[in-house]
């Protein structure tokens, strides 16, 4: 245990205190006791930025289940550091923001805090675990929390399908991941991820390689909402501001670019990877982008602008990746990619939280988000307006603001595709710029719907639920503040973080391409001069601009009345028609008859057995050795057989008794023949007591009916009875062939030689039953006591109505 | 030749057990079935004690006892039955 171990688990330890402190001081708000952690933990990991931007990495190692390969391993390099400082330095803020934001004394805040606490660590765990067992745990720690944020006003429909919903799809990811982690221990048997990156030549020529990689980017994908498992997220949008503000924008969405960009030494290099990312980011992006400018409700369209800003960093990721087929360190052609990943992550985190705690300081102020009510705010909320206003220029990609510098790279990194002379890059490739730019035309216009509508236009005071609207206190507008001073500040010196953050981060996602002691460079600058990526950006904002303009005269299409997502559509059909689907194949089995139970039990014994008889070539029947049967026993046997036979269609109970009881003769009397003698005395007076027995409950049974069986039904009867007594006739006799054949001999010789000599007894039947199998005889004895005790209770003891059995 | 003698019994007996069942079956009254299966036990002491001749045996002496008995309770229980509706009186 050391303090880098102490750091993950500390949130979870104090996640115990956070009760404790809600119970018994009330008078302070949770959220300040809170506080602390995040942001102790904030300065803790600054600290390592000096180890990091040396190249350096800090393993330490906690043993777990040491026989299983499994430790708690944590490994700080240049990756893991920027989210840790990203999940510390955001969750200090968001909880900043959530003290002033849940103040009511109505809010269940000891729940807010432990769950939020409970995430904090898993995602730490999830970003700083170099053991992929680990990760995996800590993964689905962030999907529960997450859920439970989701769901934290419980009361509301919207919110318990929201949590559901991303639920069932995080963890549907979480076990496809669970898979791939698997087949990659099976490939690399190490569950270390720094020893897999060593044995990527291993991993890369394995057969298993395709399948253990989708099962992995499924699990990625359905975090980081890629389409189509983007669904969940606008769906989370139900939860508390501070919570959509940190886990849905700025970290857990990305525990999935992150499993990616941290996997990518280990899959990258070849087509699939490349071409599933790229291609899946590329069109989240655009899906993201076209589908949020349809949404009225402020944060619907952040949660769809996110959907659309992760697939730009996973596209970025994908198509960064070549740089491992060129294994060219130097060249900025594959790697500009990778920087811009990496900056945009960044640079999303903040102005994506500012975005959300504006949107939930309007839903604050107003009491509602629904851009269509909303209007004219700029003069009544001035900071919360100019926070938006840097937020919003940022996201859209205006120069100077750090979105432009990284939507440059971005536009930089996917024309650079066009240039790679592999995997289609200069053919099918030349797609992705344009479909790029077609997403961040829209981007444009939904950050310009988000300002317009919402600060610019006319006030309408008599749409909104609030009577007086004014400016936030200072406490809601501190978070956003600094986040949007970070916004500034990268805008204005984008190197700061060059050598200290970026550049380690993007050494850990491309280890090894390198030469020993060299760097990337990396400068980011606003002027290039005036090329294609600028060019791009103008004519973004120009078309952004004529369709906001125009937005009148399309937004009466019926594609943009609909906000529904299709693919949440085809969730919630999917969804109805899996329960509708498991009730009508439940009606169709389950339908209460024994009749039908014993129907489908029988067929399955006859068709298992036909089946195992058939392909073992089991069916031999030779009567070669079989005894002679006098004459008599053939009248009997025809006696016992009518019997049988007409017992069935009996339809008077006292005459049904009287031929069972013919039956039990009949076998006792069999049982004679064969010189059972033993055998033929119990089953007699078993006989004549079941018969008795029958005599004493007739009083109580009603009279037998006869059933008005459908033909058909009565067809499959025949059929099923017929074949259950054919097949047992077959296997009986094949039974007795193999028996003649094989050479082993019958244990009862044994029995017959020892049964005096040991056991001084001449009966061997009973010496069997008390001395040789003597345990056989207690137990079923046991259960006649067992049965004699449960007919006395079902008859004495009578349960009334009410009482519970 | 007495081993034929035995066989034609046998048959003889067994034939008329189909006889026997015939008449539980057709019934048409309780009693008739109630005296068939009375008279099947009769039957069975029979043919038990030719199998005991043609196998050799004694042990199956027992069994024609025990069929003896089983058989006149049997009857008394559900002779009483259908006297009285029940086989033991609560009383």
């Amino acid at each position: 245990m050391t303090i880098l171990h102490l750091a993950v688990l500390a949130p979870f330890l104090f996640a115990i205190l956070v009760p404790f402190l809600f119970k018994y001081f009330r008078k302070v708000h949770t959220g300040w006791f809170v506080l602390f952690v995040p942001l102790i933990l904030f300065i803790y990991f600054l600290s390592y930025i000096s180890v990091t931007s040396d190249g350096q990495a800090v393993m330490q190692r906690m043993e777990w289940v040491p026989s299983l390969g499994i430790n708690f391993d944590l490994y700080v390099d240049g990756l893991s550091l920027l989210f840790a400082l990203l999940i510390t330095g955001i969750g200090t803020l968001v909880i900043l923001y959530s003290i002033f934001y849940l103040a009511g004394k109505e809010e269940r805040l000891n729940h807010f805090y432990v769950y939020i606490m409970l995430f904090m660590g898993a995602m730490l765990g999830v970003v700083l675990s170099d053991n992929i067992i680990v990760l995996y745990v800590f993964w689905e720690i962030t999907s529960i929390s997450s859920s439970l944020l989701i769901s934290y006003w419980y009361a509301k429909k919207a919110s318990v399908y929201g949590a559901q919903k991303s639920m069932y799809i995080t963890v549907f990811g979480g076990l496809s991941m669970l898979g791939g982690f698997s087949l990659l221990y099976v490939m690399a048997e190490t569950f270390s991820i720094r020893e897999m990156i060593g044995n990527a030549d291993l991993i890369l020529n394995h057969d298993l390689f395709l399948a253990a990689m989708i099962l992995v980017l499924l699990g990625a994908f359905t975090k980081s909402a890629q389409f189509p498992f983007h669904i969940w997220l606008p769906d989370a949008m139900e939860a508390p501001t501070p919570v959509s503000a940190y886990l849905h924008s700025a970290t857990m969405v990305k525990a999935g670019i992150y499993l990616v960009a941290r996997l990518t030494p280990v899959f990258a290099g070849g087509a699939e990877w490349f071409w599933i990312i790229t291609a899946a980011g590329i069109f989240t992006m655009a899906w993201g982008a076209i589908s949020a400018v349809r949404q009225k409700d402020l944060k619907a369209i952040l949660a769809f602008s996110t959907v659309s800003q992760l697939g730009m960093i996973m596209s970025l990721l994908g198509a960064g990746s070549a740089a491992f087929y060129y294994m060219d360190g130097d060249n900025a052609l594959y790697t500009t990619a990778i920087l811009a990943a990496v900056f945009h992550l960044i640079n999303h985190a903040t102005f994506k939280g500012s975005l959300f705690m504006v949107a939930g300081i309007i839903d604050h102020e107003t009491g509602t988000r629904d851009i269509r009510k909303l209007g004219g705010l700029m003069t009544i909320m001035p900071i919360t307006a100019t926070i938006s206003v840097i937020g919003l220029a940022a996201m859209a990609g205006l120069p100077p603001f750090n979105g432009f510098l990284s939507k440059e790279l971005f536009f930089t990194g996917i024309t650079n595709v066009a240039q790679y002379d592999m995997w289609n890059g200069d053919t099918i490739g030349m797609l992705l710029p344009v479909i790029a730019w077609i997403a961040s035309i829209f981007t444009f216009a939904y950050s310009a719907i988000i300002f317009f509508r919402t600060f610019r236009g006319k006030f309408k005071p008599d749409m909104l639920p609030v009577k007086e609207v004014h400016e936030a206190p200072a406490g809601l507008l501190i978070s956003p503040i600094v986040l949007v001073a970070a916004v500034l500040m990268i805008s204005f010196f984008p190197n700061i973080l060059a050598y200290s953050i970026i550049e380690p981060a993007m050494m850990s996602i491309l280890p090894g391409i390198l030469g020993e002691g060299s760097n990337f460079y990396v400068d980011i600058y606003h002027w290039h001069g005036i090329n294609l990526e600028l060019m791009m950006t103008l004519g973004a904002v120009i078309i952004g601009t004529i369709i906001y303009v125009t937005m009148n005269k399309w937004s009466k299409l019926g594609i943009y009345q609909n906000e529904q997502d299709i693919m949440t559509t085809v969730y919630d059909n999917g969804y109805d028609a899996l329960i509708k689907g498991s009730q009508v194949l439940t009606r169709i089995q389950m339908t209460g008859m024994l009749r039908d139970y014993i129907v489908y039990m029988v067929i399955f014994i006859v068709l298992i057995m036909f089946y195992t008889m058939f392909r073992f070539e089991g069916f031999q029947i030779s009567m070669e050795n079989a005894s002679e049967i006098g004459i008599f026993m053939y009248l009997i046997l025809a006696a016992l057989v009518i019997t049988i036979m007409l017992l069935p269609r009996v339809n008077n109970r006292m005459t049904a008794i009287i031929l069972a009881g013919f039956v039990g003769f009949l076998v006792a009397f069999i049982f004679t023949v064969f010189r059972a003698p033993d055998l033929a005395l119990t089953q007699l007076m078993v006989e004549t007591v079941s018969v008795i027995l029958f005599m004493a409950v007739f009083y109580h049974l009603p009279n037998l009916t006869k059933d008005n069986i459908a033909p058909l039904t009565k067809a499959i009867n025949i059929v099923v009875a017929g074949s259950a007594g054919l097949m047992v006739a077959l296997v009986s006799m094949s039974a007795f062939t193999y028996g003649q054949t094989t050479p082993f001999d019958a244990i009862s010789e044994y029995f017959i030689e020892n049964s005096v000599e040991l056991a001084g007894g001449y009966n061997m039947v009973n010496v069997v039953l008390v001395d040789f199998r003597g345990l056989d005889t207690m137990l079923e004895l046991l259960v006649l006591g067992i049965a004699a005790l449960g007919a006395i209770s079902m008859i004495k003891l009578k349960v009334k109505e009410d009482d519970d059995v | 030749m007495f081993d034929i003698v035995l066989q034609i019994s046998l048959v003889l007996t067994s034939f008329s057990l189909i006889l026997v069942l015939i008449r539980t079956i057709i019934g048409p009254s309780t009693s008739d079935r109630i005296l068939a299966l009375d008279t099947l036990g009769m039957m069975l002491i029979g043919i038990i004690g030719l199998v005991m001749m043609l196998q050799e045996t004694v042990v199956y002496a027992d069994i024609a006892l025990v069929v003896a008995i089983i058989g006149f309770v049997g009857t008394i229980a559900m002779a009483k039955f259908l006297e009285r509706g029940v086989v033991i009186d609560d009383d």
